[in-house]
This record gives C-alpha cells, structure tokens and sequence, in this order.
C-alpha cells in the first residue's frame, strides 16, 4: 500500500488474461452479421496498371462488395505526419499514397483490390477470380540504384526518385574542423532493412451504423487517436465524433502498428457502404509484404581526432530507403530522429549529417524500435571502434576521453541532454561483464580453436518527439482523466499504453489506495481523451507526467473537500497518501470519507459536487536515457559461425517505478538489436523486386536458443530533470545500444576493421576470406 | 465437403459436421470460440497456435481438424481451474514477467509444460533448446528460460 508500491518489482495485473487465454486481440472479435475481407495485392514490384477486371469476383458466390482504386480517388491518399524543409529551401515531396492503388503499382503487397464476401473461404475464392492487366516497369529495390534511375515511381512528383535532400549542422564548421585533424577514420555503413513482425498480425472489423451514422473501427493499432485524425481529417472526411477507434489488446507493435495503413482506411469505408461489419486479419505473408519495414540506410561516416584521440567532428552521409510511399512517420526517422543522435554521450563539437531520403519499389518504412537512435548509435559506435583499431588506442579509453562529464549538455545537433554520467554507467558495465576474467575466458575458446572477442556500444537516447519538433504536424502530449468513485476507487483513462501495471501503482501510492483499487481505461477514442498513445517509447516519461498531473489537481480538490469537513482551511492541512490531517495535531479524514463526502452535495455546501480531474503533459523536450552494453561474443572462424556468450548492459532510466518490468523492456530491446545484428534482413530480389524474405524460414527472427542469459542492471542516481516524475523511459534502449555493440565484438574476435549486419556465418566467413586476401 | 467430428475439448465433447480443409485452430477459434489460441502465422513457425493432443503440444494451425478425430485436446482455456487461480506453468510466467504482449504467451505455456512433463529438461540449454519452435519478439526469451526453470522445479515430470 502507498508510497511502498513505487519502486516495488510487482508482477504485472493483467498477466492473467493474456495466461488464460481471455485476452481479447483484434482477431478475437467478432461482431453480429459481420463479413470478411481479403485484398488482392500487387504480384510485381513496379507496374502501370491498365485495368482491374473484377467483373467475375463481383459474380461470385456469397460476394457483397468490390473495391477498387476507383472507388478512392475522391478521398485524400495516406497522410505523413510530418513535413520536413530541403536543403534548397523546398518542402519535401509528398507522392499521393492512394488506399487502393490506382495508376500503378509500386510495391510487391501493394493492395490493388478489396473483395468483402460472406465467409473468408468466399472472399478467398472470390479475390482469385479478379484480373490486373499490367505493363510491367524496371524494378529499383537499393536506394542507390533508384536515386536518379531511368525508372520512376512517381513521375510528376519526384522525377529523380528522391523525396528530400536535408541537412543539420554546421558544414563550414565541420570541414574546418577536418582540415586541422590529426587523424581522420572513415568507415562505410550498411544499416539493413528490416520487417519488425510483431507477433500479432494486424487485423481491423470496421462496422456502421446507418441509423445513427456512427462508424467503430477496431484495430490492432498503437495509437488509436492519431488513426481516427488522420481517416477523418485527410482521408475519408468523416466528422471526428462519427469515428470511435478502439485498440484491443496488442499483441506488439514496435513501431509498426503506428501508421495509418490502406487496409483498415478500405475496410472503414467497405462497411460504411455495406452498412454490415467487415473483418480482416492479415496473414502473417501479408505481414511480411504489407507491414512498414525499418531501417534500410546506407551511409559514409567519418570522424576527426586530435593527436590525443579527442574528437574534433563527424560527417555523416545517409542515403535512406523510405520504400515506394511515405509512411506516417518515415520522415523524421533518417533525419530528425537520427541526426540529433548522432553526438552520442561524446563531447563531439561539430557535427554535419547530410540525407537524402529516396523512393524505391520496396514496402514503405517507417519507424521500428529505436527508429534513427539506432542507426545513428551505430553509426558512432562502429566508427569510434574503427579509430581505436587505427590509433592503437584501447576503444573503451577512447570512449572515456571523449564522454560528455558535464550536464546539462548541448550537442550541436540540438539536443539537449539533462543529466547521465557514461563514466559511471560504463565502469558498471564493466564490472558486471566480468572483463577480469575474460583473458581467461578467451584462452578456454583459444584452446578448441575459436575466437573470443568483446565489443563495447554506449548511447544516448531521445525518448519522445518533444511537442515543437520541427515539420511535425501534430505534437507529442498525453493527457489523463481521473474518475474518482465514490468509494474512493479509481478510474483512470488515458491513451498512453502498455502500462496497467505502473500506472496503478503511481495512482494507488499517492492517493494510499491498493492498486487493485485503480483500474486503467485506455485505447479507446469513445473512453479516454485524446492522447498519441504507444508512439515513441514515452509511455511513462510523459503519459505517467499526465497522471501525475492530474493528481496534483485532485489532491488539491480534494483538499477542500478535507477543509471542509475538518473544518479549517486548507492551507491548515498536511496531505499523505490519502490522507489529510490538520497540522495543529486535530481530525483528520482519509479517502474513503473524503470519495463519500465529495458525492454528497449536503456535505460539502458551497464546492462543487464530484471528484474528477483531467490533466495534460506536453515535454518540453526528449527524455534522455543512456547506457552501456558490452558483448562477448565466440566465433568459429572456420565457419563464421557467431555465438553470443555473454551480455550485459547497465542502462540509465530515471526514476524507475517497477524494476521488473524495466528489465523486461531492458531484455526486449537488446533481443530486437541482436535479432538485426545477428539474423534479420529483408531482403528483395534486385531484378525483379520480389520480396525474398517473405516467411519465417527466410526472415530469421532470434530464437530462444539464439540469445544468450541477458545481464542488466539499471544506472543509480540520475533522474530526468525536466519531467515530475525523473523517468526517461527506456523501452527501446536495447534495440539501439545492441547493434554495435555485437558487431564490434565480432570485429574485435576476428581483427576485422568491417563486418555488415547480420553477422551470418557467411557473412563472417566471407568478410574472413576478403580480409586475408 | 463437409464431414463429422468428435473429440474431447478441455474435457468436453465435441460432435460437430465441419468442412473436411478446416484446421485445427479454426475448429477452436472460429467454431468453439476458443480464442485463446493465438494465429501468428499459418506455417508451423511461430508456436502461438500450440495446444495439447493427447498431452502433447502441437501447432494447431497445421493439423486438420478431422486429424484430432477421437482425440484429447487441451488449450490454454482448460489449464487453470475457473476459479481463476493460474496453473502453475501460467502463475511462474507471471512472476517472473515472462510475457510483455502477451500473444505468444499462451503457446508458449502450453509448449513449455509439454517440454518440462514429458522431455528431460535439466538444463537452461535444455530449455532454449526446447522452446525454439515459439516465437516471442518482446521479452527476449529471457525471463521466459525463467519461468520454465520455476514451474520445472515444482511440476513432477509424467514420463
């Protein structure tokens, strides 16, 4: 009970519906009278498509309703949100992303039509009677190759293939810097494209109501607001109280249930013509096709050192693959996202990152955990990694020279950081890794002929688009609506996600009520205030500000309500979870009584009846969370074959409220960099543009049996400084710290200078051959 | 086509006429309403569909339903009393925050009660070894390893 739940490693509340089987997802739906849709997709990767014959889907049995680019071309295309400004001063290039597509066909998954049928095996058998005539195009799949290619995707928008050429920094001030370098390290980059594949495919029923003309969209989605803006604003312009836009349960998203996707757009305005519910659940082919991919930059990077090893400045030059169409986000990942980490927890006073953002016949990207904090952390990490090799200087010594020591720090990429101590954080991790007994360790793998090396990644992280992000058209905030019942228990509704657990333990320790007393409302347009929901990692760091906003708010009211029935004035009182007491050592009232009076009109005379309170919570900026990871790592140089032995990681989250559930978000996010580092890429033919990485026997996501005993431990004594409750989040950190930190440890096993992810045995092996030779 | 089918669900009797292409899981999910089970993909790779066939785990999305003929399938709805209380595979998940999502998590408690009563299961090789057919993306495995190795020690094995 009250302040004894803050900090305390509680299991999570909602455990027992997802171990039971009673959890609800958006597949497990299922509405009165409802049909089933399934889509026909793009077979080739680029096309002009001459016609849809769909005369005979139209025909077939239990068939209601046919959809086709046609049926769209009124309503406005999938939306970005953000708007970024070119290097030459223009607005970057905004290609209409149509819901079904009308022209051309620009992508392998691409949906091309929407068969709407009274069962699934129906709309299955339908959907194969439907006939694309096309004009097969050349395929561009690397954004290299597309980058003024002969063959366009959108021919009146970007001729050239490209969607923005932008850069942040000083350029004069960094190729000076570079002039008076005693040592410059350039190192080229591969950052691949990978498919985030949550394990729940997505899956929407939208249905209507006639009568009243009000539409509810269920879908697998992480932010259930932004989804109802966008359809009502710029798609489909339905009334923004019309829409009701309920997220169930979600079976992970990652990023990649964040944008607004074609599929649900159709399947909204298939049950708004058919005045029934539509269904569809993706197959996880589908989801391989059709989902937004991540990553996918190819950069040149150089750093320059003093003769002392300490850094003068970096240049980056990103050429980012955004895919055939803007995704929602796609934008400010490979620029905004990414150049403003690429200082890192390094004093770095000049830096330059120059992208340009291409168009090529691949699925849309966009964000995936750690989306542009990633590739930049491992963007720095490898190159200072490739310094130390060339200076002969030890690559953590490097790292300690470099480290920022004082805070608040400002980068010159416009980053603020508020507080951490990387000296600190990595003497942790050292510790933790046990690196005293690593020599002998590495003699043991010596011995049966295996390599044994270690790699070192540390990181700054920006949790969280802050509300003035530059191109964004909506803003970062969350906000939080207390429903106090009169008994005293609590209601709380909030678009922020993911968080049943913590949330109840903040409420019931600052009003002393046990946390089975608080239950959470979220997901739901018709239930919780307007909010941006599971985006960005920041569920604590700013929807937990909201919270505890709104409980400042009602411990304020509900002061009065103590004033008054303890007769005195508030400013008499003392407040501790839920209590108030006089300060002359009188009465005192607890919540319960306080919840009781406060529906009692009678007993309050003259205040106002209830004891509800909504609060919003705006950052001013990114919360900033940072660590160490180090990797151990065996490789079998006669197969290239890599084995993970050991990992530790010491990552600083503020103030954290429940330690267990920061290491599972700790263990997440290094399983999903070590997934990139060592297994995933998708991959397209680059012929034909077919996608080849399309299962799971041909996409690798790590196994149970691919990752090693995982050891973290949370950074002590820093707190975020600019947010109430000093969290900074952290459920991304490991996506972006773990990348580097295994390449670097392969690099260090082999004595390579550069190894591209992921680290397969043929990869390694190959890069062995190229290095010998 | 369709053709009849009898079988023991969670202990029930089940007698249903079903399309001969059905799988198991639609049988479960669509027909019986047991959504428990969860589909992550339809080719036997992730192991959210995985449930009990005479006590051992399979993945329902590749079976037929006819193939369960006569048989005794047990899913995640049949494994804690309706009480409410958890089994002790499902109460070790709990404790040691062995799911985040929660959509492998059924599938994984079924396969991992299989690995601990009816495999040799000693070490956490034996575990990762064992659960390689189930896919998490959230908790990186790890406190996954940990809650079988709890449930391991306090569940007798039956073989």
């Amino acid at each position: 009970m009250s302040e004894s739940t803050i900090g305390q490693a509680l299991p999570r509340r909602e455990d027992p519906r997802f171990l039971t089987g009673r959890a609800q997802f958006a597949a497990d739906i299922t509405l009165p009278r409802q049909t089933h849709a399934v889509f026909v997709r793009s077979p080739c990767a680029h096309a002009r498509l001459l016609a849809v014959d769909a005369q005979a889907a139209r025909e077939a049995p239990g068939v209601h309703l046919v959809l086709t680019g046609a049926d769209f071309r009124a309503c406005g295309g999938l939306p970005s949100v953000f708007q970024l400004q070119g290097v030459d001063g223009q607005p970057m290039r905004e290609p209409r992303h149509p819901i079904l597509a009308e022209d051309k066909l620009r992508h392998v998954g691409e949906p091309v039509v929407l068969v709407v049928a009274e069962t699934l095996a129906q709309a299955q058998a339908a959907a194969a009677l439907v006939q694309l005539r096309l004009q097969e195009l050349p395929a561009v799949v690397d954004a290299a190759v597309a980058l003024g290619a002969a063959s366009v995707l959108h021919e009146r928008v970007a001729p050239d293939n490209l969607c923005f050429h932008w850069t942040l920094g000083d350029a004069a001030a960094a190729e000076a810097a570079f002039a008076r370098a005693a040592h410059v390290t350039r190192l080229t980059l591969r950052n691949q494209r990978l498919i985030p594949n949550a394990l729940e495919p997505r899956a929407a029923v939208a249905s209507h109501d006639p009568a009243e003309d009000r539409s509810t969209l269920y879908v697998s989605h992480q932010s259930p607001h932004l989804e109802r803006l966008l359809l009502c604003a710029e798609v489909l312009g339905i009334p923004e109280p019309k829409l009701r836009v309920i997220a169930p349960e979600l079976g992970g998203g990652f990023g990649s249930k964040a944008p607004l996707y074609a599929e649900e757009t159709a399947l909204l305005q298939a049950s708004r013509q058919l005045g029934r519910p539509v269904k569809w659940c993706a197959t996880r082919a589908e989801s391989f096709a059709a989902d937004a991919h991540a990553r996918d930059h190819h950069t040149e990077a150089e750093l320059a050192l003093d003769a002392n090893g300490e850094f003068l400045a970096l240049r980056v030059r990103t050429l980012a693959n955004l895919g055939a169409y803007l995704s929602s986000f796609a934008a400010c990942v490979p620029s905004l996202l990414y150049a403003s980490l690429l200082a890192g927890p390094y004093r770095t006073p000049h830096i330059h990152c120059d992208t340009r953002a291409v168009f090529s016949n691949t699925a849309p990207v966009d964000g995936f955990s750690g989306a542009g904090r990633a590739e930049a952390c491992y963007v720095v990490e490898r190159l200072i990694d490739c310094a130390a090799r060339e200076l002969g200087i030890d690559p953590f010594e490097l790292r300690r020279r470099n480290f920022v020591r004082r805070f608040p720090h400002q980068t010159p990429t416009g980053l603020n950081i508020d507080s951490g101590d990387p000296l600190a954080t990595l003497e942790q991790v050292l510790g933790l890794a046990d690196l005293s007994g690593y020599p002998a360790r590495q003699a043991v793998s010596a011995a049966r002929g295996l390599k044994r090396g270690i790699g070192l990644s540390c990181y700054v992280e920006a949790a969280g688009l802050a509300a003035g992000a530059t191109g964004a058209r909506v803003g970062l905030f969350e906000t939080a609506e207390l429903r106090v019942h009169p008994t005293g228990g609590v209601t709380v509704c909030t678009a922020a996600r993911g968080h049943e657990t913590l949330f109840a333990q903040l409420v019931a320790a600052r009003l002393g009520l046990r946390v089975e007393d608080v239950e959470l409302v979220q997901g739901d347009t018709g239930r919780v205030p307007f909010g941006l929901g599971g985006l960005g990692g920041p569920s604590l760091a700013v929807g937990g500000c909201a919270i505890d906003r709104a409980l400042d708010k009602l411990i304020l009211k509900a002061g009065r309500i103590a004033a008054r029935l303890l007769d005195c004035e508030p400013e008499e009182l003392r407040y501790e979870a839920g209590r108030f007491e006089r300060l002359d050592g009188g009465a005192a009232c607890g919540w319960a009584e306080l919840a009781q009076a406060a529906h009692r009109p009678q007993a309050i005379p003259g205040l106002e009846p209830g004891l509800n309170e909504s609060a919003a919570y705006a950052p001013i900026q990114p919360s900033c969370p940072g660590g160490a990871h180090l990797c151990e790592v065996e490789v079998d140089p006669r197969t290239g074959q890599v084995r993970i032995e050991r990992y530790s990681a010491v990552d600083d989250m503020g103030t954290v409220l429940n330690p267990l559930l920061a290491a599972g978000q700790q263990h997440g996010g290094i399983a999903l960099g070590l997934g990139q580092a060592l297994l995933e890429q998708s991959r397209y033919d680059e012929t034909n543009g077919q996608l080849l990485s399309a299962s799971y026997l041909d996409y690798a996501l790590p196994r149970c049996d691919d990752l090693p005993y995982l050891s973290v431990q949370l950074a002590t004594g820093t707190r975020c400084l600019h947010n109430p409750l000093g969290a900074k989040d952290g459920s991304e950190v490991g996506a972006i710290a773990a990348p580097a930190a295994l390449i670097n440890a392969v690099c260090d096993a082999l004595d390579l200078r550069a190894l591209d992810m992921p680290a397969t045995p043929w990869r390694v092996w190959q890069a062995l051959q190229e290095d010998r030779a | 086509m369709k053709q009849a089918l009898s079988l023991t669900v969670n202990g029930e009797l089940v007698e249903c006429e079903i399309d001969a292409r059905r799988s198991l899981v639609e049988l479960l999910r669509e027909d019986l309403g047991l959504t428990g089970t969860r589909v992550g993909c339809d080719s036997a790779q992730c192991g959210a569909c995985t449930v009990h066939l005479n006590g051992h785990a399979v993945k329902a999305c590749n079976l037929l339903a006819l193939q369960a003929e006569g048989a005794e399938v047990r899913t995640i709805e049949g494994l804690s009393p309706p009480d409410g209380s958890l089994h002790v595979m499902q109460q070790a998940f709990q404790d040691c925050h062995a799911l985040q999502c929660g959509f492998c998590s059924a599938g994984m408690v079924m396969a991992a009660l299989d690995l601990v009563q009816n495999t040799r299961c000693e070490s956490e090789a034996d575990i990762r070894n064992g659960l390689d057919g189930n896919l998490c993306r959230c908790t990186g495995y790890h406190n996954i390893v940990r809650a079988v190795q709890q449930a391991a020690a306090l569940l007798p094995p039956r073989r």
